[in-house]
C-alpha cells in the first residue's frame, strides 16, 4: 500500500460522499457547495490518472463555470433561508431502491467482464499531442467535431439571451 | 486495500451515476435536478478517461468524448438555467410539480 493508493482512495471517499451529501441535503446552497466539492473531487481522480489537462479544464469549466452559474441561479430564484420541501417517505425509498438496484446491476456485469485492451506503445496526453489531434484533419483527427461544438456554443449563448431576455412591457399588454 | 485500476473507477463513476439518479428521482426543485444531470455527465466523463487510460492509452478519442461532453455541458447549464429564470418569471416557483400546464 502506497501513497498513490491512499490517495486514491481518499479521493473517492471524498467525492463520493460529497455527491450523496449534495443530492440529499435540504438547504439548497449546502447541495450546490457539496456539488463543488464533488465536481473537485472529480478533477483530483483526473490528476491521479494523470490526465493533467482534462483535470485543469474539469476545474475550469465545472468548478469556475457551471458552479457559479448555479450559484448565481439559485440567489436569483430561492428566498433566503428557506429549506427544501420535505419529499414522500415512499417517493425516497423507491428512489433508492430503484438507484441500488441499477447499481447492483452494473457493477455485477462489470466485474463478470473481462476488458482487454491494447496496451502497446503508450501515446502520453500532453497538450501538444491533444492540440495536434484536435485540428487534425486526417483520418483521426477531431477538426469536424470541434468546429460542431464551437458553433453549438455559440448557438447555446444566443438562444441563452433570447429566452432570458425580458420581453417588452408593450407587447405583453398586446398578448394579453 | 488493494491497488486501484479499472474497476475501481467503475466502481466510482457507476455509484456517481446512480447518486445522480437518486437526485434526478427524489428531488423536485430545477436547479437540483440540474445540479444531479451535473453528477451524470461527470461519471460518464470518469468511465471515458478509465477506458482510455487503462485499455487503450495508444489512442486519445476517450479524452476527446470527455472534452466535447464538457463544452457540451456548459452550453446545456447556460440554456437550462435561463430556462430556469424565464420559469421564476413566469411561475413565481421553481417546483417542478408548479409547472404541469403541458401535462394534461
Amino acid at each position: 500500500m502506497n501513497g498513490s493508493t491512499i490517495i486514491f482512495y481518499l479521493l473517492a471517499s471524498f467525492t463520493l460522499v460529497s455527491a450523496v451529501l449534495a443530492v440529499t441535503t435540504r438547504q439548497i446552497f449546502r447541495a450546490a457547495i457539496f456539488l463543488l466539492f464533488t465536481l473537485i473531487g472529480v478533477a483530483g481522480l483526473y490528476f491521479w490518472m494523470q490526465y493533467d489537462f482534462i483535470a485543469a479544464v474539469q476545474i475550469v469549466v465545472y468548478v469556475g463555470g457551471i458552479t457559479v452559474l448555479i450559484i448565481f441561479s439559485i440567489f436569483l430564484t430561492q428566498q433566503a433561508g428557506d429549506l427544501l420541501p420535505k419529499q414522500k417517505m415512499s417517493r425516497q425509498l423507491f428512489a433508492a431502491l430503484a438507484s441500488f438496484c441499477g447499481f447492483a446491476l452494473i457493477m455485477l456485469q462489470v466485474y463478470q467482464h473481462t476488458f482487454i485492451g491494447n496496451a502497446t506503445q503508450a501515446l502520453p496526453p500532453t497538450v501538444a499531442n491533444i492540440g495536434n489531434k484536435m485540428l487534425g484533419v486526417d483520418d483521426d483527427g477531431y477538426a469536424l467535431p470541434f468546429e460542431v461544438v464551437s458553433i453549438l456554443l455559440l448557438a447555446a449563448l444566443v438562444g441563452c439571451i433570447v429566452i432570458a431576455m425580458r420581453s417588452k412591457p408593450e407587447e405583453n399588454i398586446i398578448k394579453q | 486495500m488493494p491497488e486501484p485500476g479499472l474497476y475501481h473507477l467503475l466502481f466510482i463513476s457507476a455509484a456517481l451515476f446512480f447518486i445522480g439518479m437518486f437526485g434526478f428521482f427524489t428531488r423536485r426543485n430545477l436547479v437540483t435536478m440540474l445540479m444531479s444531470i451535473e453528477l451524470i455527465l461527470n461519471s460518464v466523463n470518469i468511465n471515458f478517461i478509465a477506458f482510455n487510460k487503462y485499455l487503450w492509452p495508444n489512442k486519445m478519442d476517450g479524452l476527446f468524448f470527455v472534452i466535447f461532453v464538457i463544452a457540451i455541458a456548459a452550453a446545456e447549464a447556460a440554456v437550462a438555467i435561463a430556462i430556469i429564470i424565464n420559469l421564476y418569471r413566469s411561475h413565481g416557483s421553481i417546483d417542478v410539480e408548479k409547472a404541469e400546464e403541458l401535462k394534461y
